[in-house]
């Protein structure tokens, strides 16, 4: 099996590796790749957005079943990504906390566009201002709406930081640090002068 | 020192002046088809003048105000003798300034066989909001009526279901109400905030 | 008695029987529970997360066996408060909210809220030829474009998938068009108050044509696989009722109006935006039921295929013409060209504002702070969207604010008739007649 990308090249180098941490080194680039590669996505479109999501997952131009994506699983159990796809608002978030909650983990969530990430343009009584105040979100898509060619960007994004993740106890080690960096954090209004 | 105070005119000019909601009435003839519509509406129902209020032409279009109680009974003449067969809802506005009549609801109707349209308005006060149900008459209001009830706070007596329809079922308040607020939160953006829409310096 | 011990599918007892929770995988042991009960009726709720409703539509239905006794719609779930929003904002930002109601037909809103705001402003008769022509292709366009996503969709929730394909293939090539005149395929604010936001670019209408030619070779791939094919036929005839009696009283426009044979269309009827200048027909169809109202919308493609050449003929006679109404009171001063740093102000206009004509940059400055007053009084502005009659009831009080906006969505009244299409029919009869209203639940909440 000549090595044909990163992780080939890893398993390659079999010999040349140390016992202690290598086992699960190479156990997590499998995982990760195999989890990333067939992501299915569950259906929550909403609003604007659920129509470019459904152009990316049906128009010709913008096909993610390259990835393996284009199986939209109507049932969240048999889904690992939830792509958030428009204004979420306060009657529906109970909704969404369940369908999040009934899938099954290792799951992502992806809040396309503007109003999914912080409640776009509609800063009033209905709208949850970001669905991260319901769910946890792992990467924002920007846009009014995103252009497919967006969403699949963002897609790729989140396939390379699952590709990343790490297992059992070194996962549970940047969990861990992540946290101390997020409480020791500089909150946003006091980031002065930055504004030029 | 921000937002806005008075009239909010900073042209310079002045005298922005903010006009209430007309309270006079049009006079006749109405022009176009208005003169036939309310010709036949009186000979249909004598007692024309005891429920409408006023009639109002105003940019090529006719509004009756109707007086709440006879609601009804003008909506089947003009569904029946007048053809206006559809009703196109129910449309509420609130004017905070005009005690006494602070909630309006705005019917809009079309008829297909003459291919007109005119417009009902009934004004209720804010302490006594009560309408009669237009569902028996336009079905299709139900969803309106809902809608305006709880957008607005005002009850149609006689509908079949009257509950919540586009907030939360225990949801408190009625937010498009004037006195309701937009709800908006301040934005975060490093080293400033961007309040919500409603509380901005603003022009009038 | 209970064999299920998953936290979201355990059943429960109410005052009104067990409560059931499907999840999937488990329909055996539901049969047996529910056999178990000897409970013919049994209440299923369609929840607002569902592959097959259009949106977030909540559908609660009373089953007796396959058959459906009751089914009542629970809407709200989009629900993002535009209009009282608007009341915040000035009458050309009102454009970017109300572009976003109706999502597959955001032209549509964007006209009916600028006509409206026309009317009371009264410039109605002062909007350049050229922009309605403009304003006439753009709605066509988008006619095309939202008559794909009703077919595509409604085939693909009937279980034809293939249809879905080729309808976004064609949508693609109508999003494309609008990419190049306004920048944007889907909520583009590109109607706006007087006229429309900037002129047409070199070779639109070039484009245009070509593309219209190719749609008209593809819409017969959809066509030849659903029209007379037995099982789509079976699916969709006789499915759905809804009489000319129904449909008045519900108030309900559009192609379910003209599916029980009235042909009322008001772009003939009440013409808007120059329309009684163009050559087209009004499709009917006088079988009250979902495969009517298919072929009613398959058909008006080609129709709006037909305004579409003649408003390019339109626009290439008016080249030149201006976009804008002439009253730079009212004009919005968006003189747009594609710079360094992408797509802004025209470095002419800059020039000009800036050095040469006071009046304009004060014009430009305080119609984009304050914009523009206009006069108070209430109007009712109609425009015949792919879903029915779309009409905006805007109140003014004098100022630069809309004082009150409600439109009226024809999916808020379509979706009334589902009650009355579906009782009596079975479970799988309701995806079809759902799917031909063609609600958007972006307009049924606004």
């Amino acid at each position: 099996m000549a090595p044909r990308w990163i992780g080939m090249g890893l398993i390659m180098g079999l010999e040349e590796k140390l016992p202690s941490g290598f086992v699960l080194t190479t156990v997590e680039k499998l995982a990760g790749y195999m989890r990333k590669n067939s992501l299915w996505p569950a259906t929550f479109g909403l609003a604007c957005c659920a129509i470019e999501m459904m152009a990316v997952g049906s128009a010709a131009k913008y096909d993610i079943s390259r990835f393996g994506m284009e199986v939209f699983r109507a049932s969240p159990r048999q889904a690992d990504l939830m792509i958030v796809a428009g204004r979420v608002s306060n009657k529906m978030a109970p909704v969404l906390r369940q369908i999040y909650d009934q899938m099954a983990a290792p799951k992502w969530v992806l809040a396309m566009g503007a109003c999914a990430s912080s409640g776009g343009m509609f800063n009033n009584y209905a709208i949850v201002q970001g669905v991260d105040h319901v769910v946890p979100v792992d990467i924002y898509l920007p846009g009014c709406p995103p252009r497919p060619e967006m969403l699949m960007d963002a897609i790729l994004k989140l396939h390379t930081s699952i590709y990343d993740e790490k297992l059992g106890p070194n996962r549970e080690a940047v969990i861990k640090s992540v946290e101390e960096a997020a409480l020791n954090a500089l909150p946003t209004h006091q980031m002065k002068g930055l504004l030029a | 020192m921000f937002g806005t105070h008075g009239t909010g005119d900073t042209s310079g000019y002045g005298g922005l002046v903010r006009t209430p909601a007309s309270t006079g009435s049009s006079e006749r003839p109405y022009g176009s088809y208005f003169d036939d519509v309310a010709d036949d509406l009186e000979r249909a129902y004598p007692a024309f003048s005891d429920a409408i209020e006023r009639v109002v032409v105003d940019r090529g279009e006719l509004t009756l105000h109707v007086k709440r109680e006879k609601l009804v009974e003008v909506s089947k003449i003009l569904r029946d003798s007048l053809k206006f067969e559809m009703c196109m809802g129910v449309s509420g506005v609130h004017y905070p300034e005009e005690s006494g009549h602070e909630l309006h609801a705005v019917y809009p109707l079309l008829s297909i066989t003459n291919n007109r349209r005119i417009r009902l308005e009934v004004s209720v006060p804010d302490n006594d909001a009560h309408i009669p149900s237009v569902v028996e008459v336009w079905a299709g209001n139900n969803w309106h009526e809902r809608e305006t009830f709880d957008m607005f706070g005002i009850i149609f007596d006689g509908h079949p279901g009257l509950t919540r329809i586009l907030m939360p079922d225990d949801w408190q308040g009625h937010p498009q109400r004037k006195d309701y607020a937009l709800g908006g939160i301040s934005v975060e953006y490093k080293g400033a905030t961007v309040p919500s829409p409603d509380e901005r310096r603003s022009y009038r | 008695m209970t064999t299920f011990t998953d936290p979201y599918s355990s059943s429960r007892e109410t005052t009104e029987g067990t409560v059931f929770s499907v999840t999937g995988g488990d329909w055996n042991e539901l049969v047996t529970e529910i056999g178990a009960t000897k409970e013919e009726r049994i209440v299923v709720n369609m929840g607002p997360q569902h592959p097959s409703t259009h949106g977030v539509l909540r559908l609660v239905l009373e089953l007796e066996g396959e058959t459906v006794t009751e089914v009542r719609c629970g809407i709200g779930y989009l629900h993002t408060g535009i209009e009282k929003n608007i009341e915040y904002r000035s009458w050309t930002q009102g454009v970017t909210f109300v572009t976003r109601m109706d999502y597959l037909s955001p032209l549509f809103n964007e006209t009916a809220y600028c006509l409206a705001t026309e009317k009371l402003l009264g410039i109605t008769n002062d909007v350049p030829e050229r922009a309605s022509a403009i304003r006439v292709l753009m709605m066509e366009l988008n006619r095309i474009s939202s008559h794909m996503v009703a077919l595509g969709t409604g085939a693909l929730e009937l279980g034809a998938i293939t249809p879905m394909f080729f309808a976004f293939r064609e949508r693609e090539r109508v999003l494309d068009i609008f990419e190049m005149i306004s920048g944007l395929r889907m909520n583009m604010a590109y109607i706006r108050p007087g006229g429309v936001q900037q002129d047409l670019p070199e070779g639109a209408t070039q484009k245009i044509r070509e593309t219209v030619k190719e749609m008209r070779k593809a819409f017969k791939d959809n066509s030849t696989l659903l029209i007379g094919n037995s099982i789509w036929i079976k699916r969709t005839e006789g499915i759905g009722y809804l009489d000319l009696a129904g449909c008045t009283t519900l108030g309900i426009t559009g192609p379910v109006l003209r599916s029980t044979g009235l042909p009322w269309d008001l772009r003939k009827t009440q013409p808007y935006c120059g329309y009684e200048n163009y050559d087209f027909d009004v499709i009917t169809t006088d079988t009250c039921d979902v495969y009517g109202r298919f072929l009613i919308r398959m058909n008006e493609l080609e129709q709006s295929l037909r305004l579409i050449e003649q408003a390019c003929d339109k626009l290439d006679k008016l080249a030149g013409a201006p976009v804008m109404v002439a009253d730079k009171k009212i004009a919005w001063p968006a003189q747009l060209a594609m710079g360094g740093d992408g797509l802004g102000n025209s470095l002419n206009h800059i020039r000009e504002i800036m050095g040469t004509s006071m009046e304009s940059l004060i014009h430009h400055f305080k119609l984009v702070t304050e914009g523009f007053r206009v006069p108070a009084g209430q109007v009712y502005a109609a425009v015949e969207s792919p879903r029915g009659e779309l009409g905006a009831h805007i109140v003014s009080d004098g100022g630069t604010r809309p004082y009150r906006m409600h439109f009226r969505e024809p999916s808020f009244n379509n979706l009334q008739s589902t009650s009355a299409m579906c009782e009596g029919s079975m479970v799988a009869d309701i995806i079809g007649a759902v799917a031909s209203i063609d609600p958007v639940m972006g307009g049924v909440d606004r």
